[in-house]
């Protein structure tokens, strides 16, 4: 195995009122990617922001290539090989992938001029060496999400990185982009190259990952083999409990037929597409990305019109034109990306909880006051969202309650049908559990839901029907008691129902 | 943690004096150092001269802090003034149309103009920058062509009279500035339309998601500006005894600063009216203290932008903090 490249003792940071890190340590070999896994709020985020030279450790040591080092800044952290790829990517979508890869360090011609050439030829040369099918020459605008990854690990691996942080790198990419990066992932490890990887996809960290440490709360909880270690006992590091029921589905009887769909088309993105929706139904939408799930989703609520087709909405027959027609009906939407589509970011959680049932505060045109603290309260404890006041800025929450203001601004207008985008993208195990509580909660109350997911484990546990969607139309249905990860596959994939 | 949220956590005094601390202390410094400086600055009858000069300025920014707000800019107030102000004088001095019918006239004028911008932009997507920009040179070339270049002269009592009327001691210029800062201060902090203004410039997906209809708030925003415009433009022209056609140059600018100086971001959803009073009252009492001073007109521009960008850079920073 060798001596680490990578270690840190008995790290501590505060800030001011958190004890964010209260001691923790970690060992990285060269070659191997390392979990880094904990709920949100554990420290994670603290402690790639010390390498990345953020912030600055209170105390403890870090060691690099077995000298003590100390990061005083974002620079020294890059010129001791360390590189984060963040969550956010940071290219220039209108510039080509050689002039990212060398922006800021430009090869220059005669001191002057900067050679284009040379910079594309090496910035091709990286490309080569991990096999990315890429050429530098394309813009990066017209790469996908998972390309663009790439492309900013490329840069990492230019300047020869030896440490790679990846944070939640796979939050964004359907299956087989992430198959893609896991690919890179070993090859990085072959050309021995540390990983630093956190992500909340357990599954991912059986894939690729060799070791995983476990914070909790700031504290090192411990760091463990993969191979060795099981799913439940992670967790239960994780959360310092076991979660019994991690899914709470809970099974009822459903109601009547609340929505149907008939030959519904938008030119090239949905074709044909029918179903049937009941009371107290979890309607499952699997795919992968691109299949036209959300794209359904945005047609039914009113955000892109439809070319031809019906819904029919208690066997009435209704246009929706607008997402206000889908809101009279009491159709609630979820978006997938709650920071762009969900939430006023600089607005507060009650602001933010409040804005779609403003008519609802009002006495002819007296505003009252009362009854919306009356609608905030009551979703800020039905769903339990952890907030000091509503008044505390939405940005300032954990991605988990965040989430639940987003559904409890749909809740204060008393929606039958909800439609969920990616209802847990990006949120830790416990607030995952809670979420799927209050969805089964609402499906037990009669709400009609439409669960658009990409992780198969969670559309299999929660719903009660799935439909699965490739290029635009519907593939299949699958009862969710019949219903594997491979059948849902196969279809997502475009296979055929036997 | 427990449950019992409360909502109504009051946003004191403190708070907002902590929100404006900056400017207020420019504003303070600024007025210490002119009545030091002149014996003149600190009089009742200056006082209520740089408030008088104040009040259009200040008009304008109501409308343009609601475009930054959501977003956008209106680069078309000082235009839709003149045009306005000349249209309610000719109205009266050539057509003979009773002042009120005149006054009507001209308000909804600026109203029209102002949705003719809002419906451009929401409709097409075109840049509001583009919109009003090109609203900017229509209006001014319709002022032109109505008036032939030349000022419409006006001397009858009841027009004047609402330009350069008092209420008691007070300039009737000052009670307008102050009754409209309340009526569209309400608008902003109390009314479903103000909280969707916010949404708006803050997140315009998420407030689409949200069934906001932000055409209609985006209209609606670029009439209350051409509105405010029109009445800037009537306000002016009666105390000016005339419609000037040239009149208004740069005033968006001048609105725009006043936005800026209070703590309005560029970029939308983030600001508030008081502060752009305050930006507006900084702005004023600077060109008046520069007259009393002496300072030559052409450095006053030079101080002036220097002290817009030593406020933004001030408040810039006490953010990052």
């Amino acid at each position: 195995m060798g001596s680490p490249i990578l270690q840190m003792r008995g790290i501590k940071k505060s800030f001011p009122g958190v004890k964010a890190l209260k001691g923790v340590d970690l060992d990285i070999y060269p070659g191997e990617c390392h979990a880094l896994l904990g709920e949100n709020g554990a420290g994670k985020s603290t402690l790639i922001k010390i390498l990345a030279g953020i912030h600055r450790e209170d105390e403890g040591e870090i060691t690099i290539y077995g000298e003590k080092k100390i990061i005083p800044n974002v620079h020294a952290s890059k010129e001791l090989g360390i590189s984060v790829i963040h969550q956010e990517l940071i290219l220039v979508p209108y510039m080509t992938i050689a002039e990212n890869i060398f922006l800021g360090q430009e090869i220059k011609k005669n001191r002057l001029y900067i050679d284009k050439q040379k910079m594309e030829e090496e910035a091709q040369l990286v490309l080569d060496r991990f096999e990315l099918g890429l050429s530098s020459k394309q813009n990066v605008a017209t790469l996908s999400v998972a390309q663009q990854q790439m492309v900013e690990i490329a840069k990492a691996l230019s300047i020869n990185a030896k440490i790679i942080i990846m944070d939640e790198p796979t939050a964004a990419l359907t299956n087989r982009e992430t198959k893609q990066l896991f690919d890179l992932v070993e090859k990085m490890k072959m050309k021995n190259v540390a990983i630093i990887f956190v992500s909340h996809r357990m599954d991912e960290l059986y894939e690729i990952t060799e070791k995983i440490t476990v914070m909790r709360d700031g504290t090192y909880i411990g760091t463990c083999n993969t191979n060795e270690t099981e799913r439940k006992d992670l967790i239960a590091m994780m959360v310092g409990r076991t979660l019994n029921e991690f899914y709470q589905k809970r099974t009822h009887d459903l109601g009547e037929k609340i929505l149907e769909i008939k030959g519904l088309n938008r030119t090239n993105v949905l074709e044909d597409i029918n179903l049937t929706l009941h009371k107290g139904e979890i309607l499952g939408l699997s795919g992968i990305v691109g299949a036209g799930r959300t794209e359904l989703a945005r047609a039914i609520f009113g955000i892109d019109s439809i070319d031809s087709g019906s819904i029919l909405y208690n066997g009435n027959e209704v246009l929706i034109k607008k997402p206000e027609d889908a809101m009279n009906l009491n159709i609630g939407f979820v978006p997938e990306d709650r920071k762009r589509q969900g939430l006023f970011l600089q607005e507060t959680l009650g602001f933010n909880i409040s804005i779609q049932s403003l008519k609802k505060c009002f006495r002819f045109i007296q505003f009252s006051k009362t009854y919306e603290n009356l609608i905030v309260n009551e979703g800020i404890n039905s769903l339990s969202i952890k907030a000091f006041s509503s008044k505390q800025n939405i940005n300032d929450l954990s991605g988990g309650n965040q989430q639940k203001a987003v559904i409890a601004k749909w809740l204060a207008l008393n929606p039958k049908v909800l439609i969920l985008d990616e209802p847990t993208r990006g949120i830790d195990v416990g607030a995952k559990s809670e979420i799927y509580k209050i969805i089964s909660d609402l499906a037990a109350s009669g709400v009609a839901i439409i669960m658009i997911s990409s992780e198969l484990p969670e559309v299999l546990n929660m719903s009660d029907r799935i439909l699965v969607m490739y290029k635009g139309r519907i593939t299949g249905e699958l009862m969710s008691k019949d219903a594997t990860q491979e059948k849902i596959m196969h279809l997502a994939t475009g296979g055929i129902n036997e | 943690m427990n449950n019992s949220l409360s909502v109504n956590v009051k946003l004191g005094v403190k708070s907002y004096l902590h929100r404006y601390l900056g400017i207020l202390i420019g504003l303070f410094a600024l007025c210490l150092v002119l009545s030091l400086n002149s014996s003149a600055f600190l009089t009742s009858a200056n006082i209520l001269n740089v408030l008088r000069q104040v009040s259009i300025n200040a008009i304008l920014a109501f409308g343009m802090t609601y475009a930054i707000l959501i977003g956008g800019i209106d680069l078309s107030v000082g235009s839709v003034l003149a045009l306005t102000g000349t249209i309610v004088t000719g109205l009266i001095t050539r057509n003979m149309v009773p002042i009120p019918v005149a006054v009507g006239i001209g308000l909804i004028l600026g109203l029209f103009l102002g949705v003719f911008n809002g419906v451009i932009i929401a409709k097409t997507g075109i840049p509001p920058f583009i919109v009003t920009l090109a609203m900017m040179q229509i209006a001014r070339g319709l002022a032109y062509v109505y008036t032939n270049g030349q000022p419409i002269r006006i001397t009858d009592g009841g027009f004047i009279g609402i330009g350069t009327g008092y209420l008691g001691p007070i300039p009737l210029p000052i009670i307008y500035t102050v009754v409209i800062f309340i009526v569209v201060s309400i608008m902003l902090n109390k009314t479903k339309f103000g909280r969707y203004v916010y949404a708006l410039g803050g997140n315009k997906d998420a407030a689409i998601f949200s069934g906001i209809k932000i055409k209609n708030i985006t209209i609606a925003v670029y009439a209350l500006i051409g509105l405010l415009s029109a009445i800037c433009g009537i306000v002016l022209s009666a105390r000016m005894y005339s419609g000037q056609p040239t009149v208004g140059n740069g005033f968006e600018l001048d609105a725009i600063a006043a936005v800026v100086l209070g703590g309005t971001s560029m970029s939308g959803g983030v600001g508030n009216l008081g502060g752009t009073l305050l930006g507006a009252l900084v702005i004023g009492v600077l060109n008046n203290g520069l007259n009393l001073l002496n300072i030559n007109s052409f450095w006053q521009l030079i101080i002036k932008g220097f002290v817009i960008l030593l406020a933004v850079y001030v408040d810039s920073v006490k953010k990052k903090k």
